[in-house]
């Protein structure tokens, strides 16, 4: 269990059989009361096809069913119910050497993580730049880990706007993503890039419509959406 | 094979509301837009609607001549395979029996084909006998494009993946032809009473 922000921590599960997965499924965790009494929720996974364990990042929603248990009940050793991997549009598969831009607003980076993982994981060097939107700089997701693997400069790029609150002396964005921002972040159209978005549905309406107005492809605008319900 | 989760409770809800819910569902409020790829932006004044494929002649309409077709106001519950629910959305459109009336055809499947290209297949019988409408408004209103508009399906006893938004036409087809979740994970047929989520379901 990895606390990653006040609102959002990382399980970690051993996965005795587990299939293996491609970076940007998910599954589905189902929880059952001592009366019988299920709920079930999709989540994202966060950890490389290559690590031994399987992570998976979890929002503490407020009204929520199932994350708030997550997030605050579950301990080291219970088990946990899931099925998958699930999904096959939302990946990346390393053999698509088209320069990537990943999109995420919130907790919709843990999917862009996978693929961020799986990318260094395999050592591939395929040009990736992650535009990353959060309220303020305690809501950044894997925050540590994503400034070491910038570091590298091994063709990764990250870019941070926060929207609602920024500390003394940010140098990154302070805005929602707007058509001045994908402009200087987004690869060129000619580089034929592949672009993952995922986050609030207002987030991805916003930026997959910027996206088509800046003359990008369509289909290779890839979107998760996830709206305000859940759990 | 479950076992208890230690510590969960969950929200109940009445047992009322639970013979409408469909196992692994829960109930939302408010209206979670899921889709894959851009919104695809269609000018009415460009829009048709076409039924192809295993038929003798092509029918289609634009706009304005679909919108004269004769409405149906329906009230459904739908099941999106992400697990919310929603009771009671109200939607006008036409019924897909008005649309495919006097229409001879052997083909037993049909693939719903949308613009920005998503696909999604279904065995005909489930597009008639009152189970399937072509509709354009929700709760009174221009459908919005975010949720399919000018135009969507709406097969609401199917998982809601199976009523493809920003319709454009629907292919009569003699073999089934998965679409574009069914070839990505997704179950073929989409039974939310079944509970037919994924592959294997």
């Amino acid at each position: 269990m990895v606390q990653e922000t006040p609102r959002v921590a990382s399980l970690v599960l051993e996965m005795p059989d587990w299939p293996g997965h491609l970076a940007g499924q998910h599954v589905d965790v189902r929880v059952t009361a001592e009366d019988g009494y299920q709920a079930e929720r999709s989540y994202s996974i966060a950890s490389s096809p290559e690590d031994s364990r399987l992570a998976i990042t979890v929002e503490r929603l407020d009204d929520g069913e199932v994350s708030p248990y997550l997030v605050g009940e579950l301990r080291i050793g219970d088990k946990v119910e899931l099925r998958g991997p699930i999904g096959g549009y939302f990946v990346w598969r390393p053999a698509d050497e088209r320069p990537l831009l990943l999109v995420g607003g919130g907790s919709g980076v843990v999917p862009l993580m996978a693929m961020i993982r799986h990318r260094v994981a395999i050592n591939s060097k395929t040009p990736t730049r992650l535009l990353y939107s959060s309220r303020s700089q305690d809501d950044i997701i894997y925050r540590a880990e994503l400034e070491r693997l910038a570091a590298r400069a091994d063709g990764l790029t990250v870019a941070h706007t926060l929207t609602r609150m920024q500390p003394a002396g940010w140098d990154g964005y302070a805005r929602r993503i707007d058509l001045a921002m994908l402009s200087e972040v987004a690869w060129p159209r000619h580089e034929m890039p592949l672009t993952f978005v995922c986050g609030p549905t207002p987030l991805v309406e916003s930026v997959a419509s910027l996206m088509v107005d800046m003359g990008y492809d369509p289909p290779s605008i890839k979107t998760e959406r996830f709206g305000p319900t859940g759990g | 094979m479950s076992f208890i989760s230690r510590g969960f409770r969950g929200k109940r809800r009445d047992t009322a509301s639970s013979s409408r819910l469909p196992p692994g569902q829960y109930i939302v409020t408010d209206y979670p837009v899921l889709s894959a790829g851009p919104t695809p932006r269609i000018p009415l004044n460009e829009w048709t609607f076409v039924i192809e494929g295993e038929i003798d002649k092509p029918r289609s309409w634009n706009w304005e001549e679909f919108r004269k077709l004769p409405t149906e106001q329906v009230t459904k519950d739908i099941h999106c395979v992400t697990k919310w629910s929603k009771f009671d959305t109200g939607w006008t459109g036409v019924s897909m029996d008005k649309i495919l009336e006097g229409v001879e055809t052997a083909a037993e499947y049909t693939v719903q084909f949308s613009y920005g290209g998503y696909t999604t297949n279904l065995p005909l019988e489930d597009l008639t006998g009152g189970k399937a409408w072509v509709v354009y408004e929700f709760d009174g209103q221009p459908l919005h494009p975010e949720h399919g508009g000018p135009a969507r399906m709406l097969v609401p006893h199917l998982y809601f993946w199976k009523s493809a938004k920003w319709i454009r036409g629907i292919r009569l087809v003699n073999e089934d032809e998965p679409g574009f979740w069914e070839t990505n994970g997704y179950h073929n047929y989409g039974d939310p009473w079944r509970e037919q989520r994924y592959w294997g379901d």
